[in-house]
């Protein structure tokens, strides 16, 4: 009700681009197809930048996400390399990472992202979906939203025009390009495909227990209406003795 | 209660309720008098009692979870939506639940409004009523800050300063408050510890409510006083006890929409963002429940007379039985009134929906008009309407609903009600 | 056809109750689950420890789930104790080769199978541990051979990775 003023004050009211997300709706699920492509997005893109610190690699393989295998997992695990830490000499060190690890982060901190970001910070990705108004319309919309700024909106350095972006000035160029990742499942990679994959693995970052949600709903809604219909003729037995209507 | 002479028909029992008379209570609550034509409206209290126990019982299991400090709540919470068993449940019914709470009450209160259910002799169990829902606010208030998103630390931010409206202590009590020179850690804690302790008090609270309402009994939609027990009630349980349940299902379908389908609909996506003391979100605006008194405030031009404009606007409705001067309780019987009820209900909606706009222009205008008329409505309608108001004839009693027997306007708005 | 009727409002009831009650346990699960260990503590059930340092005779500790595991490089001679022990002096009997694969390594958690304390190392009448809390002896295989503890201290899942890492879990 609230959620989506944040873009009403903007000058001109962009409404954002339209796709069919398979993870809407009462039985909606999420396209695995679509989180393997999107996790390869965010790592040979976003991730140089975007930290994603909540997630950890051994949610790749849960069941309701991307769904790699637990072998698939372990390797993209032990691919990174995680600061552990201190030894018996009381030093940090450096091992392959682990299932149980966090996604390893770009920058040490927010203060090191800043500096490397000309003071902007690359906000964290794991629940970005959810805090951001538009949702995930809205990050679909932004990925593919970049242009040349119209005549008379000058730009300083490091700054770049969005459609979508609210006051239209961003501080992150454009990601995005065709072909940028080539996708192990032969997927072409256009700009929209991208975009649409690796919203959607950020829908799935953001709401992990999204599929077991919409089940559990599901089932839990047709439950409460079966108990609704015997309580209500119960109801209308016992009111019955009385002359009453219920 | 002192009325009920009651004696467990086993030995055990007899030798138990001698000592403690918990088997005279239930006794009690089974046997309860309750007029048989109150209709759904009413199902609200029982309504109102499951989401008290709904909140209690998930927020004593997320706090199982949870971590009171700045650095760690936030992470804490995406850990029990991520990584605790049905902690994603969990939070999204506490989350939810707060909403549903707020949705009952508002519906009770209306209720109450309605059918008069705040006159004599029923002022004690309204009073009470009003400070369960003071409490409610404030605990969902601090609830809000918990989850240490932006929304949780601006609007603690906001709210506290509230008290710095107050002439010459206002900024040491601020101070207080936060236990720092800004919201932090040390609000954090004590926030927790607050939110925390308020539903017991809540709780406790309830007992006195339903225990006021069990000396004069329900009201009822034709509002008159009835004899109990007699034809004219049944025993609380059964036919209260099923009909509030199908009601509560009725209830716990919607709630389960919001927390399946829609778990985030009734937050804001800011809270998403963890807590930055650098930068304020674009808008703030409260929890839908708290926007009709958020629009009081910023109706106000000056900040102390803001404040003062928001507490009246709750705190009068505690002097609601003595501004109210009619003696005829239910609406149905009070043409006049009926149609002010309505007003009033649609000013409360329009005052929430300017709340969560932003507060220039056109917004800013309606605001003020309609927190006038809210006053308006209390301080001036209510007490000359009870003078000035032609109300409808009575009936005698619920189940022979004709007085001096011509059918008239009553007898038909009377059935209508029963109907609904 | 009253008696019908009856029969067929007394089902009524009772399928409402039985609805009703499977509702109550499914709802009451949730609340019980959350406070089993959670999926990021599962997910840490594995640890794999550096013994390349550990000289023989010695004993190091390190934390699996919380817990202390002793990972002991027995001595030739420990090993030959541990060995000849008899079977009915035992009050748990386990023989040695079966507690430590590798008998130069005794790997174990170190938790008094009493009430929970951590034995105290190279102590007791046995050579092995001695529990403070309620004086439990045990022998240099980990075996309760004195004292109020049940059993002989628990033999966790582990392998060698290679020759210097042990993996626990």
């Amino acid at each position: 009700m609230i959620g989506v003023s944040s873009n009403t004050s903007a000058a001109e009211k962009l409404e954002y681009l339209k796709t069919d997300w398979s993870f809407k709706g009462i039985f909606g699920k999420f396209d695995r197809g679509a989180l393997q492509r999107g996790y390869q997005v965010y790592t040979e893109v976003c991730s140089s930048c975007h930290s994603m610190k909540y997630l950890s690699y051994r949610n790749l393989a849960e069941k309701g996400g991307p769904e790699f295998s637990e072998a698939q997992a372990k390797a993209i695990a032990a691919s990174f390399e995680v600061t552990d830490g201190p030894n018996s000499d009381g030093e940090m060190f450096t091992r392959p990472g682990k299932l149980s690890d966090k996604f390893v982060m770009p920058y040490e901190n927010v203060k090191a992202a800043q500096a490397a970001n000309g003071g902007a910070y690359p906000p964290d990705m794991s629940v970005l979906v959810k805090a951001r108004g538009g949702g995930v319309d809205y990050i679909y919309s932004l990925l593919q939203g970049y242009d040349e700024p119209p005549v008379g909106v000058t730009l300083d350095e490091g700054v770049y025009y969005n459609k979508y972006m609210y006051g239209n000035k961003i501080k992150m160029s454009n990601p995005l390009s065709d072909g940028i990742v080539e996708y192990s499942d032969g997927t072409i990679s256009s700009v929209e495909q991208m975009s649409k994959d690796v919203t959607t693995f950020l829908m799935w970052a953001a709401e992990p227990h999204l599929e077991t949600r919409h089940k559990m709903g599901f089932k839990a809604i047709i439950y409460l209406i079966i108990l609704t219909i015997l309580v209500y003729f119960s109801m209308k037995k016992i009111w019955s003795r009385v002359e009453t209507e219920v | 209660m002192s009325d009920h002479n009651y004696t467990p028909s086993s030995k055990v029992g007899k030798w138990f309720n001698d000592r403690l008379p918990l088997l005279t209570l239930a006794n009690h609550l089974t046997d309860y008098p309750t007029p048989k034509n109150l209709n759904y409206w009413w199902t609200f209290g029982g309504i109102l009692t499951f989401c008290l126990i709904t909140q209690i019982v998930t927020g004593l299991t997320l706090a199982m979870h949870y971590i009171a400090h700045a650095d760690m709540a936030f992470e804490s919470v995406e850990h029990i939506m991520r990584d605790v068993n049905y902690g994603w449940l969990i939070r999204y019914i506490h989350a939810n639940g707060a909403s549903m709470f707020f949705l009952a009450v508002y519906i009770h209160i209306f209720r109450s409004l309605f059918y008069g259910s705040y006159k004599s002799p029923r002022e004690i169990i309204w009073i009470i009523g009003i400070i369960i829902y003071l409490l409610m606010m404030a605990a969902a208030f601090m609830g809000y800050v918990l989850p240490w998103g932006q929304m949780s630390f601006w609007g603690a931010t906001v709210i506290t300063n509230l008290f710095s409206a107050i002439p010459l202590v206002g900024e040491g009590i601020v101070t207080w408050l936060w236990g720092g020179y800004s919201v932090d850690n040390p609000t954090l804690t004590r926030f927790f510890t607050l939110h925390y302790l308020i539903p017991f008090l809540i709780l406790g609270l309830v007992v006195l409510h339903i225990w006021a309402l069990h000396v004069p009994g329900n009201n009822n939609p034709v509002g008159i006083d009835i004899k109990k027990p007699s034809k004219d009630t049944v025993p609380f349980h059964p036919y209260i006890v099923i009909k509030d349940g199908f009601a509560l299902l009725m209830f716990m379908i919607v709630f389960a929409f919001f927390v399946f389908y829609t778990p985030n609909i009734l937050g804001h996506a800011d809270n998403y963002i963890e807590a930055d003391p650098l930068v304020t979100p674009a808008h703030i605006v409260p929890e839908w429940y708290l926007l009709p008194f958020y629009a009081i405030l910023r109706s106000v031009p000056d900040k102390l007379l803001g404040v003062i404009a928001m507490l009246s606007a709750i705190l009068i409705l505690a002097v609601l039985p003595w501004l109210d001067t009619s003696k005829i309780r239910s609406a149905v019987f009070r043409p006049l009134y009926k149609q002010f009820y309505w007003i009033l209900v649609a000013d409360v909606l329009i005052l929430g929906y300017v709340g969560a706009m932003p507060a220039e222009g056109l917004y800013l205008l309606i605001a003020r008009v309609a927190t006038a008329y809210y006053f308006l409505h209390f301080l001036v309608i209510l007490p000359i309407l009870g003078f000035k108001e032609k109300t409808l004839p009575m009936p005698l009693s619920i189940t022979e609903p004709i007085l001096g027997g011509s059918p008239n306007l009553a007898v038909a708005k009377n059935k209508e009600s029963l109907d609904k | 056809m009253a008696e019908k009727k009856t029969k067929r409002r007394d089902f009524l009831f009772t399928a409402t109750y039985a609805v009703g009650a499977v509702g109550v346990g499914a709802v009451v699960w949730p609340m019980i689950d959350q406070m089993n260990p959670d999926a990021s503590v599962k997910a840490l059930a594995s640890t794999e420890v550096d013994v390349s340092t550990v000289n023989p005779g010695n004993t190091i500790t390190v934390l699996w789930r919380g817990k202390p595991v002793f990972i002991r490089r027995r001595t030739q001679e420990e090993i030959v104790e541990a060995k000849s022990v008899k079977m009915d002096e035992l009050k748990h009997p386990e023989k040695d080769e079966d507690r430590a694969k590798n008998p130069e390594w005794l790997v174990m958690l170190g938790v008094c199978t009493h009430l929970g304390c951590v034995p105290l190392d190279q102590k007791g009448d046995y050579n092995g541990w001695f529990c403070p809390c309620h004086g439990s002896h045990y022998d240099i295989s980990g075996r309760i051979r004195k004292g109020p503890a049940p059993t002989n201290m628990e033999v966790p899942k582990y392998e060698f990775v290679n020759a210097n890492t042990i993996k626990i879990g």
